[in-house]
């Protein structure tokens, strides 16, 4: 139980995907400009990572670890990935035309949105176990919505600023607060395994 | 087919536009993810970036010659299939041949094969243009992509550690205790690149200004 635990937290926070790893960092550039877009493609993230991990966790153990097709992952992991994204799109498009509509563009970018190719490769390369990989990849997507969360919040703000140099608007400023996010989190460095 | 005869697409230009004025990460921002987590070190930053510059050709390579093939409702599947197919290759043969290489980049090999750049040449241009061009724009795309590692690398190599380590060759600029430690750790990547991005609109700002008060004064004199 600690040992999840610990794997939740490292993921979650000290390991963060976006802040730490440097996965991911498209949608935080992109999609971060309104915090309600923001949480929606958080959340459509987390969806997809979980249902990502859990198929490619028995491809890899079931079908490509007996066969001795190791070297195929990257190749399978993509293509599953992309078809689950697809399936994803067409739900929300149905469902949820609104959230669609301020998801636009990169809703379909979540298929190359290294974040889940990431976290599917890292669970895979570790060895971990199913109950692990799953808490991995819910601590990953965690981790990513709580950083494009708060990241849409602060941009919200630095819009606003009259502060910002002419040149400095927009994207630049925005990589340069994350990285003093990034010294923030730097703070947990030292918790979790 | 003869692929010399390339009336409206100018070689020279293909190659020089990707490497400054649409340098794919300084300028359209892409490719962002290696950019930031792999150059903590200039050595390291530049073989992503060949790696990343030798799959974009491969992949403009094999998506040209099949372009007339590929049927425009699945390319997308096709293309992906494509690139994951090079990707797999690539890192093989540096799995075999230089293991510390494929041991330092670690993630960020398998992972080029969600690099927006590849994925937007063989879209954007491989797929509507002969061979010959495909390979240039590889070319050009590969060398802003290596033009951008470097810099980003040698920034950060430099003020964090103090000196340059090339392959066992030792530059040092200055004593290792005046280093600044944030530079290499994942805080400083995004400063520098933020920084990088900063100056490089601004001065395209004050160029756009100083272009449009010309033609301002020229108006104003000829009234």
């Amino acid at each position: 139980m600690i040992g999840l635990f610990e794997i939740f937290i490292t993921a979650f926070i000290v390991q963060n995907i976006v802040l730490a790893g440097f996965l991911g960092i498209c949608p935080i550039i992109g999609v971060s400009k309104k915090q309600s877009s923001a949480l929606g493609m958080g959340l459509a993230v987390m969806f997809v990572m979980m249902m990502a991990s859990i198929i490619t966790y028995f491809v890899y153990h079931g079908i490509l670890d007996t066969f001795d097709l190791r070297f195929m992952r990257t190749v399978v992991f993509i293509l599953i990935t992309a078809s689950l994204v697809q399936f994803v799109e067409i739900i929300v498009k149905k469902f949820f035309p609104p959230l669609y509509k301020s998801l636009g563009l990169f809703l379909p970018l979540i298929a190359t949105n290294c974040a889940i190719l990431g976290a599917i490769l890292l669970n895979v390369d570790r060895s971990l176990s199913f109950v692990e990989a799953m808490v991995n990849s819910f601590g990953i997507s965690a981790g990513f919505l709580l950083v494009i969360f708060i990241f849409s919040t602060l941009r919200e703000r630095l819009d606003m600023s009259p502060h910002t140099p002419k040149g400095f608007k927009g994207v630049p400023i925005a990589l340069i607060v994350s990285g003093i996010m990034a010294i923030a989190f730097m703070g947990f460095a030292g918790m979790g395994s | 087919m003869d692929n010399h005869k390339q009336p409206n697409v100018n070689l020279k230009e293909v190659f020089f536009v990707n490497i400054i004025r649409e340098n794919p990460v300084f300028v359209m921002l892409l490719s962002l993810c290696p950019i930031l987590g792999v150059s903590s070190n200039f050595v390291n930053a530049i073989s992503i970036g060949a790696m990343t510059g030798l799959v974009i050709l491969l992949t403009n390579i094999v998506v040209s010659l099949l372009s007339r093939i590929i049927p425009n409702e699945v390319r997308i599947p096709v293309l992906i299939t494509i690139i994951a197919t090079s990707v797999t290759l690539m890192e093989m043969l540096v799995h075999a041949y230089i293991p510390a290489m494929h041991f330092a980049l670690g993630i960020f090999l398998p992972l080029i094969v969600v690099n927006c750049v590849v994925f937007g040449r063989a879209e954007a241009f491989a797929i509507r243009n002969k061979l010959i061009p495909s390979i240039v724009d590889a070319l050009g795309v590969s060398a802003g992509i290596l033009l951008a590692l470097g810099l980003m690398g040698f920034i950060r190599e430099l003020l964090g550690t103090g000196a340059i380590d090339l392959f066992g060759l030792y530059f040092r600029l200055f004593p290792e205790h005046f280093a600044i430690p944030l530079f290499i750790m994942p805080a400083g990547a995004f400063i520098v690149l933020g920084m990088i991005i900063g100056i490089i609109f601004s001065v395209k700002m004050m160029k756009q200004e100083k272009q449009d008060g010309l033609l301002k004064n020229k108006s104003v004199t000829k009234a």
